[in-house]
């Protein structure tokens, strides 16, 4: 397969970057698209050029490292799936390709490909946890009986990787989705609704204080996200938020 | 609480809540428009009541005139904080792979539905505060004893370019409320087993409404 890529080449986070035409040409179908990039790279190596950054790291998807924006979709044109898990076969011999950063104020691109995801450390350091005392005394969580139904969402929010494709899809870079998952894991369980009033208002007021956008519920963010995690878990927060509003 | 307005989530609330209530004017707006189709005389009865009545008046309408600014006011405000969360854009965006045009292009759709919303106003609320609380004249009467109401709203619909010019707005306002009859319940947490029965309502409501002002407007003009 012989391909035309149009890859956004930026030195760092303080100069300006743009758009590179890299050619290149023995593309099998079978490979991943962060296959077919090591290969590019192997050949700027080889040829004295800078490789292209670009964030990785399981590549099986479940670590949410790899963000790239991929002819104007985050994880690239096919669904439920990281870019690590996209692979060539969903493109055709000829085809150009636009591979860009995940663009938002609040992800800031360090070099070429590879974006400053730490905003969405900050807004799990506002609330996404549960205190337990881990002093030996800490009681068995298998002993306090869950309902299946609120078990299964809580572990369906809890899929969450954290990789920022909805926000990177949302016209307005909004985090709702991200931020309503991590909400919504511990909201529903025993443990995390001794701290769910204080958590679900520190955790949007830190969203809100890193630059997100607001959501203006289009859906994009659930049909980008890997995880297929669901616009439900946004009303969810909204809901969770107003009732904590109402309480504080 | 106070706080509550200043959060993201807070705003889209008090959207959904101002989008609500304008919904909810739109069918009252719509029932009183239809009268006009069926029967002039209890149109001109209804206006006359609608137009006179101290509640609907002094209390009603003000309420729907700050609902109106408070709703357009607030778009902008997120619009303006949606944009900055992205001063960089993308070179190659594929929208259409994964939203509605409706639900991404809101701030245009509304922004077409305020544009028309001064013309209606030209056309029918100006002359009506000009009649009644500039002339002082409150008894909706024609020089022929007959009320006015009915008259005046045939009068405005012999203009091919309004009558297209209305049309052309309710088209607008039918694509406003695709996105925004289900973005409101979303907004305010609604989202469960009745999610999909009432985007079915929502979708009927966004084509219903606006289709059958279309066709008083086309009534009136081609009677």
């Amino acid at each position: 397969m012989k391909l035309t890529l149009k890859i956004w080449r930026q030195k760092n986070a303080d100069t300006k970057g743009k758009i590179v035409d890299y050619p290149i040409d023995g593309i099998d179908g079978d490979m991943s698209f962060l296959e077919m990039l090591d290969i590019l790279n192997e050949e700027l190596i080889n040829k004295g050029d800078e490789p292209v950054a670009f964030d990785h790291d399981c590549r099986e998807g479940i670590c949410g490292m790899c963000s790239l924006h991929i002819n104007g979709e985050p994880h690239g044109p096919d669904k439920g799936i990281t870019t690590c898990q996209l692979h060539m076969r969903m493109f055709k011999d000829g085809d150009t390709i636009f591979i860009e950063p995940f663009r938002a104020n609040a992800f800031p691109v360090i070099k070429d490909l590879v974006v400053d995801r730490s905003s969405f450390e900050r807004v799990q350091h506002a609330g996404g946890f549960i205190s337990v005392n881990t002093s030996g005394n800490t009681i068995d969580a298998n002993t306090i009986p869950i309902n299946k139904h609120d078990a299964d969402e809580a572990f369906e929010a809890a899929t969450c990787i954290g990789c920022g494709a909805c926000v990177a899809s949302c016209k307005n870079s909004s985090a709702m989705l991200f931020v309503a998952a991590k909400v919504s894991q511990f909201a529903l369980l025993p443990q995390g609704k001794v701290e769910a009033t204080e958590r679900v208002l520190n955790m949007v007021k830190q969203m809100d204080e890193e630059g997100f956008g607001n959501c203006t519920n289009t859906g994009a963010c659930e049909v980008e996200c890997p995880k297929g995690i669901s616009l439900e878990y946004i009303a969810r927060m909204n809901r969770e938020y107003l009732a904590a509003s109402l309480k504080g | 609480m106070g706080g509550i307005f200043n959060s993201s989530v807070g705003r889209k609330f008090a959207m959904a809540l101002s989008a609500f209530f304008l919904m909810i004017f739109l069918v009252q707006h719509f029932a009183i428009n239809m009268l006009s189709v069926f029967s002039a005389d209890v149109f001109n009865d209804v206006s006359h009541f609608m137009g006179t009545n101290w509640v609907v008046q002094y209390i009603a309408q003000p309420i729907l005139i700050l609902g109106v600014l408070f709703h357009f006011a607030m778009g902008m405000v997120l619009e303006i904080r949606n944009r900055n969360a992205r001063s960089i854009g993308y070179v190659k965006y594929n929208g259409n792979a994964n939203s509605t045009w409706m639900s991404r292009n809101m701030i245009y759709t509304g922004a077409v539905i305020l544009l028309f919303l001064g013309l209606h106003f030209y056309d029918f609320w100006f002359p009506e505060i000009q009649i009644k609380f500039i002339d002082g004249d409150m008894s909706g009467l024609l020089a022929n004893g007959e009320y006015r109401y009915f008259d005046h709203l045939q009068h405005k619909f012999v203009d091919v370019w309004r009558v297209a010019l209305y049309c052309l707005a309710f088209v607008f306002l039918a694509l406003h409320l695709l996105h925004g009859f289900s973005s409101a319940f979303q907004s305010v947490g609604a989202n469960n087993k009745y999610t999909r029965g009432l985007r079915g309502f929502g979708k009927a409501y966004a084509i219903i409404i606006p289709l059958g002002f279309i066709f008083i407007a086309l009534y009136h003009h081609f009677n």
